[in-house]
């Protein structure tokens, strides 16, 4: 890579026999215990980093199991009572034509979830062993992780809205299924795992090159 | 936004001075990688010549961001929380919804917990956090010495910040009327509209905030 010369100059707060505060960047000496700039718990790498990543993965995984396979959203439309999973919902969306709408929830509920439980595996097991990607590659894929998981809790919007608001005797009624429960949690216990991780330790094994041929 | 490149420390740099004054230091927290901190020109990002993440921004409207984002978020939620903002009908029935009855739609049953994660995500966290950074922030604009415990309220803020979902929710709501589109006439009330300027507002202030750069502020507004 072309800038693995100046990489490998750049010493770290750790090397220098410093403390960096993981959340304000400010350096303190060794031995400082509190930061003193933003007041939070000094550690040159925040203790059981990955441990509570993997714990909280595994968490995350079991409760998307449930959500998935039990019903979201229960409609009744002109006396006629249907569950729908959040699979199910997002085919009702393409049988009324609304394809904008189906990919956004198709999106928010299955490929956010399901593509940040394999991010944060990869993130996590390639902080020891080797990674196919550069760590420049591996923070953006951290931080893009880190944005997006807050917004799969969209469905469980979408059903708290239509419970709440559509309630027209006969004609249509909505009621939330005990999916939307298990679905919560895994969006909570996804985004715990996620915000457990410690970004230096991507960076802590680096090459300078950004490949795994060390 | 321009963006300069900080001074990397290098191997053998002398580092035993008073690291946050004359010379001072600052450590990406993304890489761990030691900068010296030049003065940030106007409207400028100081990166990591490491991985490029932001160390310091200088702080240019984010501050009046802030705030606004805080006051829109408390006024509106708070207008929001009573009056309906969203209304169908179909075949002569009508119904209406405001920010509270939607929190309590999953009461009752197995769904009953996540009454509680309505009411926090989308009214008492949105608030609590907007009041935060209403106390933490207010006073550096303002020029004065920060208020007591103004960590402690930025610390919160932040620590809040993944927690509150009042723009996921907002999201929400147009997927949802969507759905209800084929079945029932929607009217969009007043307060549809504001929750629509939250989003564009909080989302606006998302990406001005720059925790590291407010932490600085603070630091040295307590010092003198
Ligand atoms: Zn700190
Ligand atoms: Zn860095």
């Amino acid at each position: 890579m072309a800038h693995s010369g100046t990489e490998k100059q750049v010493l770290t707060a750790r090397e220098a026999g410093l403390l960096g505060c993981g959340t304000c960047g400010r350096v303190s000496p060794k031995g400082t215990t509190v930061c003193p700039r933003c007041e939070t718990p000094l550690h040159s790498r925040r203790p059981g980093s990955i441990e509570k990543v993997w714990a909280w993965w595994l968490a995350g995984i079991f409760a998307y199991i449930p959500a998935n396979l039990y019903p979201m959203l229960r409609t009744s439309f002109l006396g006629r009572e249907q569950d729908s999973t959040i699979v199910g919902g997002v085919i009702d969306l393409i049988h009324h034509g609304s394809f904008l709408i189906a990919a956004i929830v198709f999106f928010a509920s299955v490929i956010i979830p399901v593509s940040k439980f394999f991010a944060v595996g990869y993130l996590a097991w390639t902080v020891k062993g080797r990674a196919h990607i550069s760590e420049h590659q591996r923070t953006v894929l951290y931080e893009v992780v880190e944005f997006v998981g807050r917004w799969s809790m969209i469905d469980v919007f979408v059903v708290a809205v239509l419970a709440a608001l559509v309630n027209l005797g006969f004609v249509v009624n909505f009621k939330p299924g005990i999916a939307a429960f298990f679905f919560a949690l895994s969006v909570a216990f996804t985004m715990i795992s996620a915000l457990s991780l410690d970004p230096r330790l991507i960076w802590d094994n680096s090459t300078g090159d950004g490949a795994s041929d060390e | 936004m321009t963006a300069i490149m900080a001074g990397p420390v290098v191997e053998g740099a002398p580092h035993d001075h008073d690291v946050n004054e004359d010379g001072e230091l600052i450590a990406c927290v993304v890489c761990d990688a030691l900068h010296t901190v030049p003065t940030i020109p106007p409207k400028a990002a100081l990166r990591c010549v490491r991985c490029g993440n932001v160390l310091l921004r200088s702080p240019g409207p984010a501050l009046d961001r802030i705030l606004a984002s805080a006051f829109t978020t408390v006024i509106l939620v708070v207008s929001a929380l009573f009056f309906p903002f969203l209304q169908i009908s179909a075949s002569g029935f009508t119904s209406a919804t405001t920010l509270v009855e939607t929190a309590f739609a999953f009461k009752g049953g197995l769904t009953t917990p996540l009454t509680f994660v309505l009411i926090f995500t989308i009214i008492v966290l949105p608030i609590i956090r907007a009041l935060a950074l209403t106390w933490a922030v207010m006073p550096i604009r303002l020029n004065l010495r920060p208020l007591p415990q103004a960590k402690a309220a930025f610390r919160l803020a932040n620590l809040l910040r993944p927690w509150s979902m009042i723009e996921v929710f907002i999201v929400g709501v147009v997927v949802a009327l969507v759905k209800i589109g084929g079945m029932a006439k929607v009217g969009l009330g007043l307060a549809f509209w504001e929750l629509l300027l939250i989003l564009i507002i909080v989302i606006l202030e998302a990406t001005s905030l720059c925790e590291k750069t407010i932490w600085r502020i603070l630091e040295r507004k307590s010092r003198y």
